[in-house]
């Protein structure tokens, strides 16, 4: 046994996992992740990796990663820099060396550092002998061998052992982490409860990393994280896209309507896709379409018969639907498009994202078209939108678009568990059979919201189109006066959308020096950048949008009062394009990236100090 | 648009007529199947409050207008696609898709395919008079290569589809083709249409009185019809002509005309058509017979039974329903891994 190590207490961690698409590093991170919950840290992840599903092994091309930020502090994003990297291979640890903190600890498998791997990565000078590695706390670990060898006596074949790699891998985290070994194996018991074997296999893999870590003396700080400060209660780990999906299911069941999700699998959305269609158990129709357009089009007539409607992709599907979405404008018709954007035009960074869709999801129609546009802000809130979306969109009979991003649908953090009794109703403006003079256009006074009545209902027979129709009645109409009411009501019906929706917040004093204004799911980032300058004394408010068609009542009160205004979007100034058109009256400053990368806290604050200065 | 809610308790043509008056050309092939789908529908013994009419855009598409029945006029090419999410999402619902040769062939080919090989239960019905009419006359995929038209002037260059080949390709269960000038063959084949369970196809040629005025006139002509038409009857010798001495016979794997009486041909050489076989070569050669070789095949060329996607999917809903221990959000919610985080742990 090796002497003890000095145990750091910190504040938070950032991990990152980083080798070939294949390593399962995706994996391992997840259990990570799923650890730190287990032991009360506040957590948020986020994936990286390539558009190739396996590019050549041992390439930059091919690294795929995942990263964790767990924290005894309160944690809003998957952190800007690593604390510990562990690298399955040199291309791994060339793609992360410049989202290192200085000091880091770097984890590899030193099998996987020969000359046939730097060449691969495109290594001239051997990194673990030319200094460039000075500074950081390496820890070579003869990872792939020493799996084999613990593996040899499980009868497992050598494609199995190999996948037990990343038990060596946790084995050196629970001791780098102080963690508690039992914690590890109940995992793997759950895991693989159907092969007795694999069980076997994984916990003494997952037994020799630890022991490894521990005999080696290579390590001679370990860390402690304790638990969240300020969560308690029931919680799981949530992705966005799951999240988004599980908003909609509580919409159905809440609302009555059941739910049917017509989609074309497309990233970063599939995933929504992919969980609705193993949610037959809660009624949930799933539509895999031959296109985009007819993914939207077998939802509005989906829509037609009265169930909570639902499309879901990204930015180039959101322009094939684009059509459909005004056909659902001008049937006023609920449905629900979940945009879940990504690095564009065309097909730009599939997998990576940017908020880039904004005036896509405003305007992008024919016609006067206007519908309600609101934005989730964290993986886990993407079920409170969803949800959200369904309620605006069943009450006031829209199109709602809900704008994700690749950053919100695969990162993931620790949610709070809700309960359904506690979840606002949803009432669509249903009418009974053989409603008394029913007319498809008659609406509900306060919200002007039609009724709807579905085939199948007795007396209540009516038509619906793409054509202009008369108000109430909806005989086709081509009066131009009618026309004129008409495209004033479908404004009128979404601008009163406004006393639906919650006033807007402003973290910290709404006559700061510089108020931060963002929208969507930059939040975590925008958050943690304003809460450490402000712990810094320093005059500094965030105002974060998830309202954006219609902007929240109060919204020219959040403005009004800063000194200095500063938007920062994941584009090159849409909001600021939108709020300068609402409230020209007041000046804005921009702060503007589009890398396929969110926003780094470090960047945000400089931006920020600067504008603080430059009175 | 308002609805007389005093209704009979059997359904009758009456109750599918509006009062709203029909905007079709005088002389258009449309009016003729609009007054046959009112007749037909009261004899698929279907509430009309279940009855949806969905259409494209097009001049065929204006039907949902005229007909008492929800109905959806939607967007140009999707009605295939629109009306697959209705059917999908209420099965209860007897769903008809009018749209036409540009509707359902050009800018709608791929949801037309799709639905097909999805077999749900929809009945489309293709309005074909070979152009586009709401557009003023240009060629559509149906128009006989060169013609002339708008859009080309010196004669179409392209070669035309042939729908019924498409819905063979696509593995359809239903394929029928009638004329607008036979009410009593559109009925006859509309109501086998609504009845079978898959999605069925029926082609109407249609005659576009404006701007491709006798288009069909070789096939429906009274003078030439007996003789350039074959009316297919599942079960019976596939006869024709204006001395029924004509006949079609299966001959080295292909179908050949032959005339009763020559060469020794009697009417026990003649083929029986057989509908339902699943096998769909024979079925494809009736499709694509043409003038002036073979008379057109009218009728009910092909109706298989072949298993339902809606019913499919209902059958997977109630399984997973039956075999889940997660029976609402609340179980979902708490279901897998959840982290009870409370102030003892450290």
């Amino acid at each position: 046994m090796g002497k003890n190590p000095k145990i750091i207490e910190l504040e938070d961690v950032v991990v990152k996992f980083a080798g070939d698409s294949g390593d399962g590093m995706q994996l391992t991170g997840s259990q990570f992740s799923d650890t730190s919950a287990f032991i009360g840290n506040d957590l948020s992840t986020f994936p990286d990796y390539p558009s190739e599903i396996r590019a050549p092994q041992g390439t930059i091309a091919g690294v795929s990663g995942y990263q964790v930020h767990i924290g005894h502090k309160e944690i809003t994003t998957p952190g800007d820099l690593a604390d510990v990297l562990v690298a399955m291979n040199p291309a791994a640890l060339k793609t992360n060396m410049k989202w290192l903190k200085p000091g880091a600890t770097i984890i590899i498998d030193s099998d996987n550092f020969d000359d046939k791997h730097y060449k691969k990565a495109e290594y001239i000078e051997d990194p673990l002998n030319d200094n460039s590695l000075e500074g950081y706390s390496i820890v070579k670990a003869p990872i792939t061998s020493l799996t084999r060898a613990t593996t040899s006596e499980f009868g497992i074949d050598a494609k199995t052992a190999d996948k037990t790699k990343n038990q060596f891998v946790a084995g050196i985290l629970f001791w780098l982490f102080n963690r508690d070994l039992s914690i590890g194996e109940s995992f793997i018991q759950k895991k693989f409860k159907k092969n007795e074997d694999l069980v076997k296999a994984n916990i003494a893999v997952l037994r020799a990393g630890y022991n490894y870590a521990e005999t080696i003396e290579a390590m001679t700080t370990t860390f402690l994280v304790n638990p969240s400060i300020n969560k308690r209660g029931l919680f799981r780990n949530i992705s966005g896209n799951t999240a988004t999906a599980w908003g909609l299911l509580a919409a159905a069941e809440k609302s009555g309507c059941e739910l049917f999700l017509g989609s074309y699998p497309i990233t970063p959305a599939t995933e929504i896709l992919q969980e609705l269609a193993s949610r037959k158990h809660l009624g949930a129709i799933t539509f895999q379409a031959e296109d985009e357009i007819a993914g939207i089009c077998s939802a509005i007539g989906a829509s037609f018969t009265g169930r909570l409607a639902v499309t879901s992709t990204s930015g180039p599907g959101l322009a094939l639907k684009g059509e459909a979405i005004g056909l659902a404008v001008i049937t006023e018709l609920p449905l629900v498009i979940v945009n879940v954007q990504r690095g564009g035009p065309s097909t730009g960074l599939p997998t990576k994202t940017e908020q880039a869709d904004l005036l896509q999801a405003l305007y992008g129609r024919s016609g006067e078209s206007p519908l309600i546009v609101i934005a989730a802000t964290t993986p886990a809130n993407c079920f409170n939108f969803a949800y959200e979306a369904a309620k605006l969109s069943l009450e006031h009979m829209t199109p709602v678009i809900l704008l994700t991003d690749g950053y919100l649908a695969n990162g993931s953090e620790l949610w709070q568990i809700p309960e359904m009794k506690n979840m606002p109703s949803i009432k669509p403006p249903k009418v009974k059979d053989n409603h008394e003079g029913y007319m498809p256009y008659l609406r509900d006074e306060k919200t002007l919201a039609r009724l709807w009545a579905v085939p199948g209902q007795e007396g209540l027979r009516h038509r619906v189109g793409g054509l202009e129709k008369a108000d109430k009645t909806g005989e086709v109409s081509h009066d131009p006066f009618n026309h004129q009411v008409m495209v004033g009501l479908r404004q009128e019906k979404v601008d009163r959308v406004v006393d639906y929706i919650p006033d807007q917040e402003i973290m910290g004093d709404k006559d700061a020096d510089l108020l931060v204004i963002g929208w969507g799911g930059t939040y975590g980032a925008l958050l943690s950048a304003v809460k450490e300058l402000q712990a810094e004394g320093l005059s500094i408010s965030l105002a974060q949008f998830s309202h954006i068609s219609p902007l929240p009542k109060n919204t020219a009160e959040v403005l009004k009062y800063a000194k200095k205004r500063v938007i920062c979007e994941l584009n090159l100034g849409q909001f600021a394009l939108y709020l300068r058109s609402k409230y020209p009256e007041y000046s804005y400053e921009q702060y503007n990236k589009v890398q396929g990368l969110p926003f780094m806290i470090s960047e945000l604050k400089a931006r920020f100090r600067e504008l603080l200065n430059k009175n | 648009m308002k609805e007389n809610t005093d209704y009979a308790p059997v359904v009758q043509t009456q109750d599918f007529k509006l009062d709203s008056p029909v905007k079709w050309c005088a002389g258009c092939g449309a009016h003729a199947i609009l007054s046959t789908i009112r007749n037909s529908v009261p004899e698929t013994g279907v509430k009309k409050e279940n009855v949806v009419f969905v259409s494209g855009i097009g001049c065929s598409s204006r039907f949902p207008y005229y007909i008492n029945t929800y109905g959806f006029h939607s967007l140009h090419g999707r009605a295939a696609a629109i009306a697959s999410g209705i059917k999908v999402a209420n099965p209860e619902l007897s769903v008809w898709v009018v749209t036409g040769d540009g509707d359902s062939m050009a800018i709608g080919g791929n949801h037309f395919i799709h639905v097909i090989r999805r077999n749900i239960n929809l009945n489309i019905l293709i309005f074909n008079n070979r152009i586009y009419g709401l557009t003023k006359g240009q060629y559509s995929p149906t128009t006989p290569k060169g013609s002339v038209t708008k859009t080309s002037p010196e004669g179409s260059i392209e070669e035309p589809f042939n729908p019924g080949e498409l819905v063979m390709g696509s593995q359809g269960s239903f394929f029928a083709r009638v004329v607008d000038t036979d009410p009593k063959m559109m009925k006859e084949v509309f109501i086998k249409a609504a009845l079978h369970q898959g999605t069925s196809v029926v082609e109407v040629l249609q005659n576009c009185v404006i701007f491709n005025n006798d288009v069909h006139q070789n096939i429906t002509g009274k003078d030439v019809r007996d003789d350039h038409q074959i009316y297919l009857e599942h079960g019976k010798p596939m006869i024709f002509g204006k001395n029924r001495n004509k006949g079609l016979r299966h001959s080295c794997n292909r179908v050949e005309v032959v005339t009763i009486g020559e060469n020794g041909i009697t009417e026990k050489d003649i083929a029986i058509h057989d509908a339902v076989t699943p096998e769909n070569s024979l079925h494809y050669d009736l499709v694509r017979m043409g003038q002036p070789e073979y008379p057109v095949a009218m009728g009910i060329i092909r109706s298989v039974g072949s298993s339902v996607y809606e019913e499919m999917l209902y059958d997977q809903i109630s399984h997973s329903k039956e075999k889940t221990s997660i029976k609402c959000m609340d179980d979902l919610l708490k279901s897998g891994n959840t982290f009870e985080i409370n102030e003892t742990k450290a």
